[in-house]
C-alpha cells in the first residue's frame, strides 16, 4: 500500500523508489509489446484449446475441456511425433554441440588460417532457412543430386541412391542439413568463451602435470558452463520447434517419418480445420520447451560463478 | 626440437581443419555453381561441378525481368527490397526499446523484476505457429493485412524476447563501479544508459542486431500467411514460391537463394569483429 | 527525467507513425476488390493484371486488386481470411477438392441466381458439377486440367515400339524394354511423395482398375481387392526399378525436371508439362514428347473402361462475408468470359464448349504453337477425369491416404495392411 501511495505522491521519493519508476518507464514499452504480440494471443490460444473450434464461420464454438489433450495423448500418432520430434532435437542438439565444440577448440588452437575458419562460419549462419532447405532438397536429390554425384565420383556408390525415399534416411538428412546452418552460431558462441579463459590457468595445470583431458575438465568446461548452457538451450527450443526446413526438404515425408510436432500443430490448425486440437498442441510445445530450459538452468546454472 | 614439434602440432591441426573448411563450403560453392549454371548442365551426370557453359542469366532474370520470364523471378527483386525494410525496422525498434528494458532489468532492482525477465525467456518458448490466429484476426480488424508493418509488429513477438535477453547478458558485463562514477558526476539513469553502458557496450549491441536482423530475415510462416500482395511479400516466401505447383526453376531459385544470403552476409562481414567480440561478452556472461 | 521523457516522446510518434501506415484508404465511391489466386498454373499473373486493368477501364467504380500466392498456400490464407471481418479476400481461386469443406464452413455465397441461362449451357458440365453442391452454385469456374500421359517419342522409337501403351500391363512391358536396351535407368517417373500429387496418380490407377474411393453407401472402398492390386503394382513397378525410386519424394514439379531431363520414357502430369517440354531452356527434349490416352489396367479394360484420369480444375468462388458481392462476380463474370479466355489462351484452355467447335476451334488450334496437340489431348482425356471424394474432411482424409500409399511404397505395411487403416480413419473422420 505505502508503495502504491509514495508511487502517486509528490513527496521527495527515495532514490531507490525514485529508481523503481523509471525502471518500470524502461520496461513498459516492451511489456506492452510483448503483451500485445505474444501474452494475448497465447492466451486465446490456450483458451482456444478447451475448446471445439472448427474454422467455419457458422459453426460456433463449444467448450470441450480438456478432450482435445485427451484426443491427443490417447492418439498413438501424437507419441509416434513426439518420439521423431525428440530425437530430432536430440540429435540435432548432440551433433551442434559436439560439432561446435570440437570447431571452436580447433579455431581455439589456432591452426593456420584459424581467423579465415572462423570467418567463414559465418556463411551458413547467413543463409535463411528456407534458401538452406530448398538447396539440401536438391543435394539430397536422387536424380541430379551433389550428394549422389560426390559419392559416384569417389566410387562408394555404384548407383544413385534416392535418399529422401528411405524412411530411417530422411530425419538424419534433415538434421545434417538443418545442422549445417545452426551449428556456426554454437560454435562462435562456444569460441568465444574459449578464448576468454585466462590462459595462465592452462599453462599452470599443464605445468602441474595434467593431462589434456584433465584439463579441459576440470579447467575449461567450468568456464565453459555459461556458454553451453545458452548454446544448450538455443538448440533445444529451436530443434524442438523445428517446422520450416522439414516443410521444404521433405513436406513431412516419406510415410510421415519427418512430420515433427510444429508440423503436426499446423496440419491440425489448417489443412484439417481443427484449431481446438491445433491451439492444444502448441500449449504441449511451449510446456515441452519450457521443462527442458528449466532442466538445464537447474543442471548447470551457478550463478555465483559468474560473480 | 621445440620447433619441429610446433609443425608437426600444425599439421595435424590442418588436417582436422580440412573437413571443417569443406563440410562448410561445399553446400554453398554448389549453390553458387547451380545459379551460374543452365537447367541443362544441372541435371548432367556425373555432374559439371564447375559450370562449363557459366551463365548470368539466372540473375538477369531476376533483375533485368523480361516478360517472357515467370513472374516469380520477376517479384523477387521487389522482395528483397521488401525484406530489407522489414528486417531493418525489426531491428532499429528492437534495439531502442529492447535495451531500456534491459538496462533497467539489469541495473535497477524492482519488484516483479526477477519475474519479468523469466517471462520474457518464456516467451521463447512458443511456437510461433501458435500465435497465428489470434495475431491474424488482430492484424486484420485493425487492417493490417498485406502491409509491410504487420510483419514488423508481429516479428518483434519472437525477435524482442530475443534481444532484451541478449542484452541483459552485455550490460551485465559493463563494471558497474563506472556507472557509479558517472552517477556521482550526476548522471540520471537514462544518461548513464546512453553516455556509459551503451558505447561500452556496442560490439554486444551490434551482435543483437545482427541476430535480430537474421531472424526477421529469415521468417517464413508469419510472412507466408499474413502477406501475399508483391508489395508486402518477404524474401523467404518468394524462394517458396520458385518451387511451384507444377513446375520448377531450380537454376533460379539457386540464384535466388545467392541473393537473398547476401544482405545478411554483408552485415556479418562488415561488423565481423564486433560479433566476435560481441559474443564474447555475451557468452561468458550467459 | 528529461532524457526519458524525450525517449517517450519518440516512442509515442513511432507508434502513432506506424498507426498513421496503418491506417485504411480514405472513403470514397471506389470498391475495391481482393482477388486471391495462384501464380503457378493457368494464365500469368501478367495476363491476369492486364485483364483486370481492362475491366477497371470499362468499371471505374470497382478497383481489383490481384494477389498471386504459390498454390500449396490458397488454402491456409482462405482459412486464416475468413477469421477475420470483412474477409482478407473478396474472392478466391478454389480447387476441386475444396468446395466441400469451404461450403461445410460457410465461405462461399450461393451464386445460384446469378448464374444466366447462357452461363449454364454454354460452360462444361464438368466444370459446373465441380461447384455445385445439392443444387446450389457456389462459384464460377475457372481452370479445367486433368493428368495426362506422356511419353517420349524417341526413346520409344529406339526401344522398337510404335505406338504407346494402352494398358498398365503393356506399359510395363514397354518400360521393361527400355530399360534392359539401358535407354533410361528408370523409365517411368510419377509424383507420389507426401503431398496430394500421389493421391491425384492413386486416382488415375484406381479407377483404371475398376475401383472407386467410396462405394454406393458411401464408405470407403479403395481396401477392397481393386485397390490393394493398384497399390501392389505400385510398389512392384518401384521394386522391378521400373518407376524412378525417387518417386517417392517427387512432386510433379520434380517428375517434369526428370522427364524433360529426357530421362525416363513416361511421365504422368498436368497439361503444363507439355508446353514447358518445348521449351529449349528449360527442356533437352524438345519435340520429342507425345499425348496419349491415359491406360488403363487390362481388367478395367475387360469391364469397359476406356481411360482413366483425375479432375485437376478449379474454380472462382466469392466470399460469404464480402461487403461487395456484386462487384466481385461482375469482376469473375468478365474474367471467366468467353471473349476474355479466348484472348488470352495461351496458357489454359477456356471452360466454354463452343470454343471447341467450329470455327472458333479453328481459331483456338491457330492460337498457340502447342494447341494443335494440347487441345485434341484435352478432349479426348477431359471426359474421362474422375473425382477425388467430395467431402468436408478431404484434407485430413487424403492425408491418411498419402500416409498409407507411403507406407506402402516404403515397405513398412502390406498394401492391405495400410489400405485398411487408411479406410478405417475414414470411417472415424466421416462421423
Amino acid at each position: 500500500m505505502a508503495a502504491i501511495t509514495n508511487f502517486f505522491s509528490k513527496k521527495r521519493l527515495s532514490l531507490r523508489q525514485q529508481d523503481a519508476r523509471i525502471a518500470w518507464w524502461l520496461v513498459a514499452p516492451c511489456l506492452i509489446v510483448i503483451m500485445g504480440v505474444t501474452l494475448w494471443p497465447i492466451l486465446s490460444s490456450f483458451i482456444l484449446s478447451f475448446f471445439n473450434a472448427p474454422t467455419g464461420i457458422n459453426q460456433s464454438r463449444t467448450f470441450v475441456g480438456l478432450a482435445n489433450y485427451i484426443e491427443m495423448f490417447t492418439d498413438k500418432s501424437f507419441w509416434e511425433t513426439i518420439g521423431r520430434t525428440l530425437y530430432f532435437t536430440l540429435a540435432s542438439v548432440v551433433l551442434n554441440m559436439a560439432l561446435g565444440l570440437g570447431i571452436a577448440q580447433l579455431i581455439q588452437s589456432h591452426p593456420w588460417g584459424w581467423k579465415f575458419i572462423r570467418f567463414s562460419l559465418i556463411i551458413p549462419w547467413a543463409v535463411p532457412t528456407i534458401v538452406n532447405g530448398a538447396m539440401w532438397r536438391w543435394i539430397y536429390s536422387g536424380d541430379f543430386g551433389a550428394l549422389n554425384g560426390m559419392l559416384m565420383q569417389l566410387g562408394l556408390i555404384k548407383h544413385y541412391i534416392p535418399w529422401l525415399t528411405l524412411p530411417n534416411m530422411a530425419m538424419p538428412l534433415v538434421i545434417l542439413a538443418d545442422t549445417w546452418h545452426t551449428m556456426p552460431l554454437i560454435a562462435l558462441i562456444l569460441q568465444a568463451a574459449l578464448a576468454a579463459i585466462p590462459e595462465e590457468l592452462d599453462e599452470a595445470a599443464a605445468v602441474d602435470g595434467a593431462n589434456t583431458w584433465q584439463r579441459f575438465s576440470k579447467i575449461r568446461l567450468p568456464f565453459l558452463r555459461p556458454a553451453i548452457l545458452v548454446a544448450l538451450i538455443i538448440r533445444t527450443v529451436e530443434a524442438f520447434r523445428v517446422f520450416d526446413i522439414v516443410y521444404i526438404i521433405t513436406s513431412g515425408g516419406p510415410a510421415s517419418k519427418t512430420i515433427t510436432i510444429t508440423f503436426l500443430t499446423y496440419l491440425y490448425s489448417f489443412p484439417y480445420g481443427k484449431q481446438g486440437i491445433g491451439a492444444a498442441l502448441s500449449i504441449i510445445i511451449s510446456i515441452i520447451v519450457l521443462i527442458f530450459a528449466m532442466v538445464y538452468i537447474r543442471v548447470l546454472y551457478r550463478p555465483e560463478e559468474n560473480q | 626440437m621445440k620447433q619441429y614439434r610446433k609443425f608437426i602440432r600444425k599439421i595435424i591441426l590442418l588436417l582436422f581443419s580440412i573437413p571443417v573448411i569443406l563440410f562448410i563450403f561445399l553446400p554453398i560453392l554448389w549453390l553458387l555453381f547451380a545459379s551460374l549454371s543452365t537447367q541443362a548442365e544441372l541435371f548432367t551426370i556425373p555432374p559439371h561441378w564447375i559450370p562449363q557453359h557459366p551463365t548470368l542469366q539466372n540473375y538477369l532474370d531476376i533483375f533485368f525481368p523480361s516478360l517472357s520470364a515467370s513472374t516469380v523471378p520477376r517479384t523477387f527483386a521487389v522482395s528483397l527490397l521488401n525484406s530489407i525494410k522489414i528486417a531493418s525496422a525489426v531491428t532499429v525498434i528492437c534495439i531502442v526499446i529492447g535495451s531500456l528494458a534491459a538496462y533497467a532489468l539489469v541495473r535497477i532492482p524492482f519488484k516483479f523484476n526477477r519475474s519479468i525477465q523469466l517471462g520474457i525467456l518464456a516467451t521463447r518458448m512458443i511456437p510461433e505457429v501458435s500465435l497465428i490466429l489470434p495475431l491474424f484476426v488482430i492484424a486484420s480488424s485493425l487492417q493490417l493485412i498485406n502491409k509491410p508493418i504487420v510483419l514488423i509488429i508481429t516479428y518483434l513477438s519472437f525477435s524482442l524476447p530475443y534481444a532484451i535477453w541478449m542484452m541483459i547478458a552485455f550490460f551485465q558485463t559493463v563494471p558497474v563501479e563506472l556507472e557509479e562514477a558517472a552517477r556521482l558526476d550526476g548522471c540520471t539513469r537514462l544518461g548513464i544508459l546512453f553516455r556509459v553502458v551503451m558505447p561500452i557496450s556496442v560490439p554486444g549491441l551490434v551482435s543483437t542486431a545482427m541476430f535480430v536482423f537474421l531472424l526477421a530475415w529469415d521468417e517464413f510462416f508469419y510472412a507466408l500467411i499474413f502477406t501475399s500482395t508483391l508489395a508486402s511479400k518477404t524474401v523467404p516466401v518468394a524462394i517458396a514460391e520458385f518451387v511451384g505447383r507444377y513446375s520448377v526453376n531450380i537454376t533460379g531459385m539457386m540464384a535466388g537463394g545467392i541473393l537473398a544470403a547476401l544482405p545478411p552476409m554483408i552485415l556479418a562481414f562488415a561488423f565481423q569483429r564486433y560479433i566476435v567480440s560481441g559474443m564474447t561478452a555475451g557468452a561468458v556472461k550467459g | 527525467m528529461r532524457n526519458m521523457n524525450k525517449i517517450f516522446v519518440a516512442v509515442i510518434a513511432i507508434i502513432l507513425v506506424f498507426s498513421v501506415v496503418g491506417c485504411g484508404p480514405a472513403k470514397s465511391n471506389v470498391a475495391t476488390i481482393h482477388i486471391l489466386t495462384q501464380d503457378q498454373a493457368g494464365m500469368k499473373p501478367a495476363e491476369i493484371d492486364q485483364i483486370a486493368r481492362d475491366f477497371e477501364a470499362l468499371n471505374p467504380d470497382i478497383k481489383v486488386v490481384m494477389e498471386y500466392v504459390g498454390y500449396d498456400a490458397i488454402h491456409d490464407k482462405v482459412v486464416t481470411g475468413m477469421a477475420a471481418t470483412p474477409p482478407a479476400y473478396d474472392a478466391s481461386m478454389v480447387d476441386v477438392i475444396w468446395p466441400d469443406e469451404f461450403i461445410k464452413n460457410g465461405y462461399l455465397l450461393d451464386v445460384t441466381s446469378r448464374i444466366t441461362p447462357e452461363m449454364k449451357s454454354g460452360i462444361f458440365p464438368a466444370s459446373w458439377n465441380g461447384v455445385t453442391r445439392n443444387g446450389k452454385i457456389y462459384g464460377m469456374p475457372w481452370l479445367m486440367d486433368v493428368k495426362y500421359f506422356m511419353y517420349n517419342k524417341d526413346i520409344l522409337a529406339k526401344a522398337g515400339f510404335n505406338a504407346p501403351p494402352k494398358t498398365w500391363e503393356e506399359l510395363m512391358t514397354q518400360a521393361q524394354a527400355i530399360k534392359t536396351q539401358g535407354l533410361a535407368e528408370f523409365p517411368i517417373t510419377w509424383s507420389w511423395n507426401q503431398k496430394e500429387g500421389v493421391v491425384c496418380d492413386y486416382t488415375v490407377l484406381l479407377y483404371g482398375n475398376g475401383g472407386t474411393f467410396l462405394d454406393a453407401s458411401g464408405k470407403p472402398a479403395f481396401n477392397n481387392e481393386k485397390g490393394v492390386q493398384v497399390l501392389t503394382w505400385m510398389k512392384k513397378s518401384i521394386d522391378d526399378g521400373l518407376t524412378n525410386p525417387s518417386a517417392i519424394s517427387s512432386d510433379e514439379s520434380a517428375v517434369e525436371t526428370d522427364f524433360l531431363a529426357g530421362k525416363s520414357a513416361f511421365a504422368v502430369n498436368w497439361l503444363n508439362q507439355y508446353a514447358d517440354s518445348n521449351k529449349p531452356d528449360m527442356s533437352q527434349i524438345v519435340g520429342q514428347v507425345a499425348i496419349a490416352p491415359m491406360p488403363v489396367f487390362a481388367a478395367g479394360q475387360a469391364a469397359g473402361i476406356v481411360s482413366s484420369s483425375v479432375d485437376g480444375s478449379s474454380s472462382f468462388a466469392i466470399m460469404a462475408t464480402t461487403p461487395n458481392p456484386d462487384q466481385v462476380w461482375k469482376f469473375l463474370t468478365y474474367l471467366t468470359s468467353n471473349e476474355v479466355q479466348t484472348k488470352f489462351s495461351a496458357e489454359m484452355l477456356p471452360i466454354w464448349q463452343a470454343d471447341f467447335q467450329g470455327d472458333a476451334l479453328t481459331k483456338l488450334l491457330a492460337a498457340t504453337p502447342t494447341n494443335p496437340v494440347t487441345v485434341p489431348a484435352f478432349l479426348g482425356q477431359f471426359p474421362y477425369a474422375n473425382e477425388r471424394p467430395t467431402v468436408p474432411y478431404y484434407n485430413e482424409a487424403s492425408a491418411a491416404l498419402q500416409l498409407a500409399i507411403q507406407e506402402a511404397l516404403t515397405g513398412i505395411k502390406t498394401p492391405q495392411q495400410a489400405l485398411d487403416e487408411a479406410a478405417a480413419k475414414w470411417v472415424d473422420l466421416a462421423k
